[in-house]
């Protein structure tokens, strides 16, 4: 199974955890261009897109907030919710209309300190889906499109 | 085929990029052997020296077009070159894409920066024939949307899904950021009746190849196209060598099941 779809909810979860978070999910839609949240703020809830595209981006003075990643069906949106001090590190927007679950962030977290078994479930898959978005930016990093002179045939 | 570079005029010059321009050719006196796509000529500016260049068309009348990207002396002076000057131009060489074995499937194309220009003519060619293959997708990913070849020609291109991602998004930007495989999950085709092409950095070859196996296309039904020194085109010289391959002749365009082996050994 690729990566990308491993490490989606209804893949990375044990069906028993994963029914117990949908059961405090919420059907959220979202219209184009809609901030779900700002880089700074309190993280208190998150998201698992079902359709549509949403932008992470990065606030950069003086100019419109450069994105750095787009997420798609059945990406996480937020993972700041899951690790003090529960502080969005980017900020996120719709790029198209997003159809998604909510989840109530403190909600959840209580769910995971009364249930250790629960709460070791998912922090593996969020840990995991942050380990790939890692891998991804240091991918990014090494500049593979960037000029070359390997001598072959391209 | 010939190892002595023909003469072929420029007809034709557009610029893709910054860096990055698109010769048209025809030939000036007898053209060369007909290319099919992903094959490569050795391209001669004359008083700097030759360069492979993979073919980004082909042409019924002999003309050939290759998009060369700015990168050293020789690819410098082939870019710089005008309508009406004369470059020398060897080949065929090398194994093509051989689109034909994914008769009947659903074809994948993946293409990184200008590992688009040698996917160009297989996408159209497939596109051309509706009947032959299955869903055609086309998955692009580039540096910055500045970076993008053939912006507006891909907009068009009646395909099931294309699909493209830059590393770096500019203010305009609203389309998709980060790894081209990421595009993967978007695309509409049946991993086990379709073919895969796949064109571009050897880390992102090896990343989109695996992913693919994952999903399930077998992997000798993924043709990838390794980067390689190539120098004398003939498989003398030995510099295109990779393990058991000499790319020039038994590459550039090769199984994932013959490359997958090789691309882990560090010493290659």
């Amino acid at each position: 199974m690729p990566p990308s779809i491993a490490l989606r909810m209804n893949h990375a979860l044990p069906a028993e955890h994963r029914d117990r978070l949908l059961r405090v999910a919420r059907e959220a839609h979202f219209p184009q261009g809609t901030r779900l949240f700002e880089e700074g703020g309190h993280a208190n809830r998150f998201w698992i897109i079902r359709d549509g595209i949403a932008a992470l981006d990065l606030h950069v003075p003086g100019r419109r907030a450069p994105v750095v990643e787009t997420l798609g069906v059945g990406d996480l949106v937020g993972w700041s919710w899951l690790y003090e001090p529960y502080v969005w590190q980017l900020g996120a927007e719709t790029v198209t209309p997003v159809r998604a679950y909510e989840f109530d962030a403190v909600a959840v977290r209580l769910m995971c300190l009364d249930d250790p078994g629960f709460g070791r479930a998912v922090e593996h898959w969020v840990g995991r889906v942050l380990a790939h978005r890692l891998q991804a930016a240091r991918t990014r990093l090494l500049d593979l499109y960037g000029p070359y002179s390997g001598g072959g045939a391209r | 085929m010939t190892d002595v570079p023909v003469p072929y005029r420029v007809v034709a010059r557009r610029a893709e990029t910054a860096d990055t321009v698109t010769l048209c050719l025809e030939p000036v006196g007898a053209a060369l052997d007909d290319f099919t796509p992903g094959q490569f000529a050795m391209v001669h500016c004359f008083g700097r020296g030759e360069i492979p260049v993979s073919v980004s068309s082909v042409q019924a009348t002999g003309g050939l077009a290759h998009t060369i990207r700015s990168v050293g002396a020789v690819s410098a002076g082939l870019c710089a070159a005008q309508a009406g000057d004369v470059l020398g131009v060897r080949g065929p060489y090398g194994l093509g894409w051989e689109l034909e074995r994914a008769r009947g499937r659903d074809v994948v194309v993946v293409a990184g920066g200008i590992g688009l220009a040698p996917l160009r003519p297989l996408i159209l060619r497939a596109l051309a024939e509706p009947a032959t293959y299955g869903r055609v997708n086309v998955l692009i990913g580039a540096r910055t949307p500045a970076d993008l070849m053939s912006r507006k020609e891909i907009e068009r291109w009646p395909t099931s899904y294309t699909g493209v991602t830059v590393d770096r998004p500019d203010q305009e930007w609203r389309g998709d950021v980060g790894l081209v495989t990421a595009l993967l999950d978007r695309a509409d085709f049946e991993p086990a009746r379709a073919s895969a092409f796949v064109c571009g950095p050897e880390p992102m070859i090896r990343a989109t190849a695996r992913d693919l196996v994952f999903r399930g296309v077998p992997a000798e039904r993924i043709r990838v196209s390794l980067e390689r020194n190539m120098r004398c085109a003939t498989g003398h010289c030995g510099h295109c060598q990779l393990g058991p391959l000499l790319l020039c002749q038994t590459g550039p365009v090769v199984d994932w099941t013959a490359a997958e082996p090789l691309l882990s050994v560090r010493e290659l």
